[in-house]
């Protein structure tokens, strides 16, 4: 038996997210884009199927003719995930979630994000539990942003949370994934999807969270804010698979010291 | 009668209801979710629905966010 034979390698199962399955690990917001055909143009070379958008007042008097999001990313095509951005307290995560799921006809699948303080924009806690439970009692589908807390990730998964949305790094910060191992904790617990929500900069980050075993990465700002980022949106839709089937594969131990991959026998000198 | 219509004071005539509220700001079958004192007001009941005076109205749509 060979030595790949006795490890037990990871099953490969779709991307299962409140009963539908998806074929792309990779979900993207439509944030901090120049334009709306910009945003279009990167989601679709990302290969997103889901999309976050976010939930603000109208504005009164100015142009009614203005383009929507709404038909550049369009509900039939996408699974639409409005957010909770921008939301310090339950109770506006759980207006900003009524008002989006009478947008979007009853659609109830939601990110639920409370944030903590306007310098880390990190999860509070203690809001995102009581904006959760009163949300699924409500019959929403929560997927639900929150700190990299293996307990905490495990409760939201038991209060019947659809998704856990670790943070990698703060919001818009591009600083990668900086607790592999609570990540890594988060994902050996779970039932349910982990995706890593937040903290992504560059390619090599996504493959880390899929090498990890995460199931899926959600970014806005790495593609947005990207030079190109409709070929950013390409390079993480590649990530992301080029760290699934890494994750898939099983990696080779690490080792401290060298071990030759050509044979020692043979030699002539 | 006056509402505040998304933060701001608007001047209304009496027995406006929430679709005419919408036909006024042009907005008519634009995809948008309304919210009266807190409390979500189903498309369906937008022509049935009378605003009074000291309404809180809220218009919503979707913009970009992550």
């Amino acid at each position: 038996m060979t030595e790949t034979a006795q490890i037990q390698l990871p099953e490969d199962k779709p991307l299962d997210i409140a009963g539908r399955t998806y074929q792309s690990r990779l979900l993207v917001g439509t944030g901090q884009y120049h334009d709306l055909m910009e945003t279009g143009h990167a989601i679709e070379t990302s290969g997103a199927e889901i999309v976050t958008v976010a939930v603000r007042r109208t504005n009164i008097g100015q142009n009614p003719d203005e383009p929507n999001l709404l038909d550049v990313v369009n509900p039939d095509t996408y699974t639409i995930l409005p957010n909770t951005a921008g939301c310090y307290t339950a109770k506006d995560a759980v207006r900003t979630c009524k008002l989006a799921r009478e947008l979007l006809d009853g659609h109830d699948l939601v990110k639920l994000e409370v944030l903590g303080d306007q310098k880390t924009l990190y999860p509070n806690m203690p809001e995102t539990l009581v904006a959760a439970e009163e949300l699924i009692k409500d019959g929403f589908k929560v997927m639900v942003y929150c700190s990299d807390d293996p307990l905490l990730a495990l409760r939201l998964e038991e209060m019947g949370c659809v998704a856990v949305m670790p943070l990698g790094a703060p919001i818009g910060s591009g600083l990668g994934i900086q607790n592999r191992y609570n990540i890594r904790l988060i994902v050996e617990n779970a039932s349910v999807p982990v995706l890593v929500d937040a903290g992504v900069g560059t390619a090599s980050d996504a493959a880390i969270a899929m090498e990890l075993g995460c199931d899926g990465v959600l970014m806005n700002t790495a593609i947005a804010k990207a030079r190109d980022p409709i070929k950013m949106a390409h390079a993480m839709r590649l990530a992301i698979e080029a760290g699934r089937e890494a994750y898939l594969a099983g990696r080779m131990p690490k080792k401290l010291y060298a071990s030759a991959s050509s044979p020692i026998d043979g030699t002539f000198f | 009668m006056q509402i505040q219509l998304n933060g701001e004071a608007m001047e209304l005539p009496e027995a406006t209801t929430v679709a005419g509220l919408i036909e006024r700001l042009e907005l008519t079958g634009k995809r948008l979710a309304v919210e009266l004192n807190e409390d979500i007001v189903p498309r369906s009941q937008h022509p049935d629905i009378t605003l009074n005076d000291g309404d809180r109205v809220e218009v919503v749509h979707a913009i970009g966010g992550g």
